[in-house]
């Protein structure tokens, strides 16, 4: 079975994220964690930096909508499963910068983008490349959940593998199932896969959104402040959940709560005003930046 | 300096002052209740006119409905005016319900694609010319669009389609020939297709509004999965309008039901069954407009009202099928309701 979705998904050029039975002990682990209340255990900045390998770059990455200039020329490295954690003052252009990485200013009237984006090398942005492909790559979460309203828990799941032309049961059954583990919502929905994804909680829905997000199978998941419309609880869930899905997909979060960037990202990038002001692994940046404006940001004098 | 601050603290404080004043027992309590009184006097008087329509209606049908029966009324299939005084709407009820339902299935499927073209495909410029033909479309009286079709649409439409379906019709299929009637150019077929081209606008307005309100967080939730512009608008943006869209679709039946001027020049005016799909018909709004000048026998007249208050209880039955289509499936919030 397993071997079957790997075929599958290797049109995607693809890996690790598969299921296989790490990531299944992964996925029990958060749920033992949340179900004791443990929450928001800080992050491990820099443990894995000896084997930190690049997965995406950005270089001197440009977005203007219009006339008007979203971020200037943000050079950014961004590793293989770790989280990186994009912070600044509202407007500052963090959810522009990550919009970027997966080309979703294609859709904007009016944006351009210049410089280039390289995910394993090579520029998503090069005029042979496929958006399409690319945003199965790297997958998006947005600040509220989006669960397509008319369809069922399952269908949502799948949807994106039925785009393209996935229809074996068999099939959708399976990555169903891993990637609602994988976003730890599986045990609350296992009897009711048939009912809408409307009719879930919030943050059931925002894990909702994740889990398809993830039976896509992409390489980098993009989270554009996925807690702001949750409730302390459901927060500190996903927050879990980014820990555990760090050792399958590299994350990049936007996130207007520092603690929050503390929590979960290794490296954290600080941005002002279009302009990335600093960028270093998150326990240096929290503890002794160099910049004055981040650290006026992260002590809260302004922003 | 000094001066610039006395007058500001003067002003704060004559504002403060102002502010804790209490209102004027006139600005309180009558200027609320006259507006109270206004607005539901206004409010309840649209009640009012409604039911004083459906009660006039009845009133003034009550003769022949008393004579024929309602049920009898709209089953009966004889309307003779001149010689033995019955009247039946059913050729009537029959030849609205045919025309609109066609119009509808024939417009419905272009309108939702011009309103898909210029909410999700047509550079602004583009749309915004679209979109004001069609208002002009909705805007052009509907006697125009009826001259346009007597001395344009009927003629050509007999002479390049009509004509070479009876044709062959009549050397292959010589058992079609009452199906489809006499390609005369005026008749059931030229109306039906007139009332699509009319009820578009509706359609279209009405569907780009529910494809416009569809949150762009549901069209980006499907591009990011890899979903193609095709893709989104039938994975997030049509199921998200689908309320919007058949509400849209139900009024426009509508407005087709109630159209009287274009279909009464155009439809032939024929009032007995059978109809054919060429040949002539008439329908409820037709035969009023027809009819109402000769109506001397208070009879013949109660029965145009007769047919007038059925009109009126089936626009009823639309309007609210068109708001009940669009509470179940529309959705709000991301829930369906």
């Amino acid at each position: 079975m397993m071997n079957l979705i790997q075929s599958i998904t290797s049109k995607v050029p693809s890996l690790p994220l598969f299921a296989t039975s790490e990531s299944r002990q992964a996925s029990g682990a958060a749920e033992a964690g949340t179900s004791t209340g443990i929450s928001g255990t800080s992050g491990t900045p820099g443990k894995e930096k000896a084997g930190k390998q690049l997965r995406m770059e950005t270089r001197d990455l440009t977005v203007r909508y219009g006339s008007t200039v979203g971020v200037k020329n943000v050079s950014l490295p961004i590793y293989d499963n770790q989280v990186l954690a994009l912070i600044g003052p509202s407007g500052c252009g963090k959810t522009t910068y990550l919009r970027a990485l997966n080309r979703m200013h294609d859709l904007t009237r009016g944006a351009s983008v210049t410089g280039s984006v390289l995910l394993d090398g090579k520029n998503i942005y090069d005029s042979e490349v496929n958006p399409v492909i690319i945003r199965r790559r790297i997958g998006m979460v947005f600040q509220k959940p989006t669960p397509f309203p008319t369809m069922s828990i399952y269908d949502n799941v799948v949807a994106g593998l039925k785009l393209v032309g996935i229809r074996k049961r068999s099939v959708l059954d399976v990555v169903c199932e891993r990637a609602l583990k994988q976003a730890a919502l599986f045990d609350e929905v296992k009897d009711r896969l048939k009912s809408p994804g409307s009719s879930l909680s919030g943050g059931q829905q925002q894990r909702l959104s994740i889990a398809r997000a993830l039976a896509v199978g992409p390489e980098v998941l993009l989270m554009d402040e996925p807690t702001s419309s949750l409730d302390p609880q459901s927060t500190s869930r996903i927050e879990d959940l980014i820990h555990e899905l760090k050792n399958q997909v590299t994350i990049v979060i936007v996130t207007h709560n520092m603690q929050q960037a503390a929590r979960v990202s290794d490296n954290t990038a600080f941005f002002y005003v279009g302009d990335l002001i600093e960028y270093g692994p998150t326990s240096t940046l929290f503890t002794k930046p160099k910049e004055t404006r981040t650290e006026e940001y992260i002590t809260g004098r302004f922003g | 300096m000094t001066s610039d601050s006395d007058t500001s603290n003067n002003g704060n404080k004559e504002a403060r002052e102002l502010l804790r004043r209490p209102p004027s027992a006139i600005y309180r309590w009558l200027g609320d209740r006259i507006f109270a009184v206004v607005v539901v006097v206004l409010g309840m008087s649209i009640i009012a006119l409604a039911a004083a329509m459906a009660y006039v209606l009845y009133d003034e049908g009550s003769l022949s409905l008393w004579q024929f029966g309602f049920w009898d009324f709209i089953r009966g299939t004889t309307w003779d005016p001149a010689v033995q005084l019955v009247f039946g709407a059913l050729p009537f009820l029959f030849g609205t319900v045919v025309t609109s339902v066609a119009a509808l299935l024939i417009s419905f499927f272009p309108a939702i694609a011009v309103a898909i073209f210029t909410a999700e495909y047509a550079p602004r410029w583009l749309a915004s010319i679209i979109d004001n033909l069609i208002q002009l479309i909705a805007a052009v009286p509907s006697v125009v669009i009826g001259i346009w079709g007597i001395f344009v649409l009927a003629p050509w439409m007999r002479d390049h389609v009509y004509m070479p379906i009876f044709t062959w019709a009549e050397t292959s299929y010589p058992a079609l020939l009452p199906i489809l009637g006499n390609p005369m150019g005026y008749g059931m077929a030229t109306a039906t297709i007139v009332l699509s081209l009319m009820i578009v606008p509706y359609t279209t307005a009405l569907t780009k509004d529910a494809i416009k309100s569809v949150p762009v967080e549901q069209r980006e939730a499907s591009r990011a999965l890899g979903a193609t512009k095709w893709e989104v608008i039938r994975m997030a943006v049509l199921p998200y309008a689908r309320g919007g869209i058949l509400a849209g679709a139900i009024l426009s039946l509508g407005r087709a039901i109630g159209e009287t001027m274009a279909v009464a020049m155009l439809i032939g005016n024929k009032n007995t069954l059978p109809f054919s799909i060429f040949g002539a018909g008439a329908t409820m709004p037709s035969v009023i407009v027809n009819e109402f000048r000769e109506a001397v026998e208070s009879l013949h007249l109660s029965s145009l009202m007769a047919i007038g208050f059925t009109l009126f209880i089936i626009a009823l039955v639309v309007n609210l099928a068109a708001a009940y289509m669009t509470r179940k499936f529309s959705i709000k919030g991301g829930q369906v309701v």
